[in-house]
């Protein structure tokens, strides 16, 4: 029994390590669910029972975490930085920025310098934090076996 | 007064499982492997770097009870427990060694920063491995 469990987890994190790969490009969710091994839905339920969020959240806030990367370090345009990470659309990448970090690119740039730290440790410490009730109602909100930027256009 | 890290311990799955990939695929060496009763010691470690060694510890008893062995497993299994950071004089070519010895595991292929080249993988358990060839290394040893 457990070692199914152990053996279910490491598949879901070498999914998930796939979108931390591949966030630039454009991921649906079958793609990733096939890392695992399972099905679409499967995939869904079992990694959000694991990570405490869906895919396509966990994508939405691995993107975001690179765009603030750029925004800091680079004199990139908001809308080639919105693209570098694999938005589809600005704004589609406006809207989750600041529901996620609660401002818009632009002043978040403004408010930030470079930081000079690894970058394995940005991107693990600086992936921005989700309030617990607000990635559940975003979560919710968001019809979760859609993966790519027509779900998150659910969002108000 | 400190004066050294001598072990640090990681939580693996399988002690032979680790042996084996640590050493015939990541290119450690075997440091200690005894048996104390129903115990086996078993570190691993840089060649040519005494010193340090890792500690390839597994759940279960006699450290842990059952269930508090199923937790830790669970975690590793998750990527949620251990990570190591290593050194190398060239991550390009170490990148290609691993590929050769079957490591698939990679979280990322080597990317250049301003303070080298760095890139990632997994150990067959989930636990992180980052490799560091780092820029101007002579200076910043010292």
């Amino acid at each position: 029994m457990s070692r199914d469990v152990e053996d279910l987890n490491r598949r879901l994190l070498r999914a998930r390590d796939a979108m931390d790969r591949a966030y630039a490009e454009p991921l649906d969710v079958r793609a990733v669910a096939a890392v695992a091994y399972i099905s679409e839905a499967h995939f869904i339920r079992s990694f959000r029972a694991a990570f405490g969020e869906t895919p396509h959240r966990y994508l939405q806030r691995r993107r975001v975490e690179r765009s603030m990367f750029l925004l800091r370090e680079t004199d990139r345009s908001v809308t080639d930085i919105c693209f570098d990470v694999g938005f589809m659309s600005l704004g589609t990448f406006s809207r989750t920025f600041r529901e996620i970090i609660g401002e818009t690119p632009s002043s978040y740039r403004d408010g930030h310098e470079p930081m000079v730290a690894p970058n394995c440790v940005q991107m693990w410490a600086m992936r921005p934090r989700v309030a617990a009730g607000a990635a559940t109602a975003a979560d919710n909100a968001v019809q979760s076996s859609s993966f790519g930027e027509a779900g998150s256009a659910a969002a108000p | 007064m400190l004066t050294r890290l001598n072990v640090a311990s990681i939580y693996v799955l399988d002690k032979d499982e680790a042996l084996d990939f640590y050493v015939n695929k990541l290119g450690l060496e075997k440091g200690s492997d005894f048996k104390q009763g129903d115990y086996r010691w078993l570190t691993v470690r840089v060649p040519g770097n005494p010193d340090v060694e890792i500690n390839l510890e597994q759940p279960g008893p006699p450290l842990h009870d059952e269930a508090t062995a199923e937790q830790i497993r669970e975690l590793i299994s998750k990527g949620a427990l251990s990570g190591l950071v290593f050194h190398t004089d060239d991550a390009r070519a170490l990148y290609e060694t691993l590929q050769e010895r079957g490591v698939t595991d990679f979280t990322q292929e080597p990317i250049d920063h301003f303070y080298g080249t760095d890139m990632g993988l997994r150990d067959p358990f989930g636990n992180a491995i980052r490799i560091l060839e780092r820029k101007n290394a002579a200076a910043a040893t010292a």
